[in-house]
């Protein structure tokens, strides 16, 4: 299911947890395996908890628990605004509902394309730069005002 | 030692109890939810709030260790205060649809909202509403109503050994649930159903059929295994509608398995045979007890007279009570002198009988067998022989002990364990090896018989495992199980074992399947004619069905169908009247009769009826009294079956070590020759492991159910006899056919197939681990 690259760097990350305690490494293999895979399915979801000897439902319920493990097919670019409570009153559900009018999809949702989908999420700890888009759980977004979206989205290819 | 006071009360506890165990050990009440003292400590549902002293909030009395001169409040006001709020916010999201749920009455949450709640809800939001899971037959959910305790996602964790719960989601979308598509399958997971202090995890067989105040409590003794789990069968109008456990420490613990917990609705089914049935002449008439047991009663007379007591076979369930076994063995053998008396189950090897020195049973208390330091069980499938008795050791393994298993074929251990699968006919040879090895390795001198077969490499690691606990004198447990019992050579087997534990100092025992095995070696006056062996002119069962619960099912169905005369003592309807002579009768299945077991460790238990007889049906020691006078045999006027246990035991509460006595009396063991021809694996299925199971309809529907209708061969197997995964497959035992699908499973051993002991049309076939073929069919 995943490529041999994909084994070997959850074999890294077992290597640091004794034998008896692989149940450690789960975080790092979903997130290994989604960014090979794009997303968790359930087949992947089983698949880790073959190769870490876990019943299936103990690495569901990780999977499930945090937001960055994407358990849909999700766009191209997946865009996460956050809505906690200081973005919210720093404009954050201004820039989810311009998102939202933007691409004409709600949360949840990707665009007809494939291209984008939108996500709501948690406190990013960058409060200070309220409202904060997380672009592929990787890239940063500050200040997004509806100028500041309009920029990020031509950005994208 | 440490000094606490609670609601100034004090006491002192032992370093690292927490606050709820000292109170409870003085008897204070502290409200809970997710706390379970068999489980791990989660603290998540807040209820157990209490004040202490200069702690500046509350604290959760769960998870709060014990300090020297703590001062701790129960009922203070800041306390109550605290658990009064966490009530508020539990019952935020509850439906409050008490009226319709089958908790209620016995529901935590309930009760406890009695005592903490308020009147009206501050809250006029929605509530969140959870859809329902589909978790198999046996545990109905309603989501909505979970307050997130997450003791069953422990439970099965800790418990049962593999999480087949689990909380899903964060914060306000958690939902327990099992992984998608997947049923909860464990053999004992209806505890959770007990764990659950709210009405979100319900019985399904018992939904909408009771309300908790409506139902009597009777003691009961599981009679489906060997450890003699204490039961409570819970009555509604003459019927038994719920089996609960009974706690008992040394036994059970507060655990049934789901065998013990769902087997009754058999008792209800329309199977259950509710009046005398004879057929004459091919004509089946309902009768009177008396017609009929005097008609029996003279076949028998007629039968002895022309034939002699030798044409007689009686084969009782080993799952009869004491009085039961009692009574037939004074009945047909001490009265009638008939010498084929079986009430072995599916045992074959009847040599265990006639040179065991004593009654065979665990070698040590149930207790004592959890202080072991090491496991070795040898031809055992535990969980589904046993499966609480397997979940205790897995909790012995957890808190550091080993396991090494030995056996043609078990189910997963879901513990730390070193296992060899080796094929039925090879588990004498491996033991030996396994056991000269150990010897030679601790250094001590290794008996004849173990010499046998050769050492095993140095480095193998179960050798290397039991070398290494008995080389420090460590306590070690060897326990043989069914699939001993019931081998061909399960003599040499014990023998072997009883040697080996000799050798390095170990404890031997024995695990039986069924209620009342130890009973039943205590009961036998003579059984070494085995009652298959030859053809009789007339079988008696008790308790049985005939064919599936014998050891060879296709001998027995060619002696049902030569018999001029079956009689059978039965709850259920029997299968089919064949003989020329056929009188069915009803007696009383565990529920509806006293009586007793003794289990494995030797501990006689007592239970009375919890409800009448359905229809005609008769406890079994009645109809057996009233035939005995009927046949003119003395000594049959008993009043009361206190009067037969008396009578069959005296006063005894548990056997004594000189009754009790695993020493086997053999000297010459051989050992077979290696061959590579087809070898059944004829284990028995755990929910077809006696006749009321058997017609449990919930429990036939389980997955563990089904997987016992295939033939099962590992991929080496499959690919030499040419059949692929799922094919339609062509079993022969002894000339007989049989169609089957068969299944891939590399946890067998080669060239062997798992075909269980009972499955639809099993009348075909023959021994439990004997020669067998299969071919793909066309
Ligand atoms: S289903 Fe019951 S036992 Fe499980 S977490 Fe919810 S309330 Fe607790
Ligand atoms: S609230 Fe948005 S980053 Fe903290
Ligand atoms: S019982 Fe203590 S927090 Fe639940």
């Amino acid at each position: 299911m995943l490529t041999a690259d994909s084994l070997f760097q959850i074999d890294l990350e077992l290597k640091k947890y004794p034998e008896s305690q692989k149940r450690s490494a789960v975080m790092s293999a979903l997130r290994i395996a989604q960014s090979e895979l794009g997303w968790l399915s359930q087949d992947t979801i089983k698949f880790v908890a073959g190769y870490l000897g876990l019943m299936p439902m103990a690495v569901y319920e990780v999977a499930t628990f945090y937001n960055m493990y994407d358990l849909a097919p999700r766009g191209k670019y997946k865009l996460t605004v956050c809505t906690n409570l200081p973005c919210a009153l720093s404009g954050g559900e201004d820039a989810l509902d311009y998102l939202k009018r933007k691409l004409s999809i709600s949360i949840g949702e990707v665009t007809a394309d494939g291209r984008f989908s939108l996500h709501e999420g948690e406190c990013m700890g960058a409060c200070g730069y309220a409202p904060v888009v997380l672009v592929n759980n990787h890239s940063m977004c500050r200040n997004m005002t509806p100028q500041a979206i309009d920029s990020m989205l031509a950005e994208f290819d | 030692m440490l000094e606490i006071e609670i609601d100034g009360k004090k006491l002192t506890v032992p370093d690292g109890s927490t606050v709820m165990e000292a109170a409870e050990a003085v008897g204070t009440y502290i409200p809970h939810f997710c706390y379970h003292k068999k489980l791990s400590v989660a603290a998540n549902c807040r209820m157990c709030l209490v004040q202490v002293e200069k702690a500046p909030k509350p604290l959760p009395a769960c998870a709060t260790p014990v300090t020297d001169g703590m001062r701790v409040f129960t009922k203070s006001d800041l306390a109550v205060k605290a658990q009064q709020g966490v009530m508020e916010f539990l019952l935020i999201n509850h439906p409050l649809d008490c009226p319709i749920c089958d908790q209620g009455g016995e529901c935590q949450l309930q009760d406890l909202a009695v005592g903490y709640g308020d009147v009206d809800s501050r809250f006029s939001e929605v509530k969140r509403v959870v859809p329902n899971k589909d978790l198999g037959p046996l545990i109905s959910t309603d989501m909505t109503r979970c307050i997130h305790c997450t003791r069953c996602v422990r439970f099965s964790e800790e418990i049962a050994g593999a999480q087949e719960i689990g909380m899903a989601g964060r914060g306000e979308h958690s939902e327990v649930m099992s992984f998608i598509g997947l049923t909860v399958d464990s053999e004992i997971s209806g505890n959770v159903i007990d764990l659950c202090p709210v009405g979100a995890l319900t019985s399904k067989p018992f939904r909408y059929q009771a309300r908790s105040w409506e139902l009597s409590r009777r003691k009961g003794v599981s009679p489906h295994d060997g450890l003699g789990s204490n039961l409570i069968l819970q009555t509604k109008g003459g019927r038994v509608v719920r089996v609960l456990p009974r706690e008992n420490e040394s036994i059970n613990e507060c655990w049934i398995s789901d065998r013990d917990r769902f087997s009754y609705e058999a008792l209800m089914s329309s199977e259950r045979l509710l009046t005398p049935e004879l057929t004459i002449g091919g004509q089946v008439v309902s009768t009177s007890w008396d017609s009929a047991l005097s008609k029996v009663a003279e076949e028998i007379k007629g039968t002895i007279e022309k034939f002699g007591a030798d044409s007689i076979g009686v084969v009782a369930s080993p799952n009869s009570t004491v009085e039961e076994l009692y009574l037939i063995n004074k009945l047909f053998g001490g009265g009638l002198g008939v010498r084929a008396i079986n009430t072995f189950g599916r045992m074959s090897d009847y040599r265990l009988v006639s040179e065991s020195e004593g009654v065979r049973w665990l070698g040590q208390s149930i207790s004592e067998l959890r202080q072991s330091d090491l496991f070795m069980i040898v031809g055992s499938d535990l969980r589904m022989e046993s499966p609480l008795l397997a979940q205790q050791i897995r909790q012995s393994v957890k808190r550091g002990a080993e396991l090494c298993v030995l056996s043609p074929s078990s189910s997963k251990q879901l513990c730390r364990s070193v296992e060899r699968i080796v094929r039925p006919d090879e588990l004498l040879s491996s033991l030996v090896s396994i056991a000269h090895s150990v010897v030679v390795k601790i250094g001590k001198s290794v008996p004849a018989v173990l010499q046998l077969a050769g050492l095993l490499a140095d480095d193998d690691p179960m050798v290397e495992a039991i070398a290494k606990v008995a080389g420090r004198g460590g306590r070690i447990s060897i326990l043989l199980g069914e699939q001993v019992e019931n081998s061909p050579q399960a003599l040499e087997i014990a023998k072997v074992a009883s040697l080996f534990a000799e050798a390095i100092s170990a404890e031997f025992g024995w695990s039986f399947a069924s209620a009342n095995k130890v009973g039943a070696q205590l009961l036998t006056v003579d059984s070494a004619d085995p009652t298959f062996s030859r053809q009789r002119k007339m079988l008696i069962g008790f308790g049985v069905d005939l064919c599936a619960d014998s050891p060879n099912a296709q001998l027995m169905s060619h002696q049902v169908r030569a018999a001029d005369a079956l009689v059978l003592f039965s709850p259920f309807k029997p299968l089919s009247h064949v003989a020329p002579f056929s009188a069915s009768l009803p007696v009383a299945p565990f529920s509806e009769t006293g009586g007793s077991y003794i289990n494995i460790e030797g501990v006689v238990q007592a239970f009375n009826g919890a409800v009448r007889c359905a229809g005609d049906a008769r406890p079994g020691w009645k109809v057996l009294r009233v035939l005995g006078n009927l046949l003119s045999i003395p000594g049959f006027d008993y009043q009361s079956v206190e009067d037969v246990r008396r009578a069959a035991l005296g006063d005894l509460e548990k056997l004594s070590s000189s009754t009790l006595n695993n020493s086997i009396d053999v000297e010459d063991v051989r050992i077979n020759e290696k061959h590579n021809a087809l070898i059944r694996v004829g284990d028995v299925p755990i929910y077809q492991s006696d006749a009321v199971v058997r017609r449990s309809h919930s429990l036939q529907e389980t997955k563990l159910a089904g997987c016992s209708r295939l033939a099962r061969m590992n991929s080496k197997t499959l690919s030499s006899l040419m059949i692929n995964h799922g094919d339609n497959v062509l079993v022969s035992q002894g000339g007989a056919e049989f169609s089957i699908v068969a299944e891939e499973d590399d946890t067998l051993p080669d060239f062997a197939v798992a075909l269980p002991a009972v499955i639809d049309g099993c009348g075909v076939l023959g021994e439990l681990y004997g020669p067998i073929s299969v071919k793909k069919n066309m």
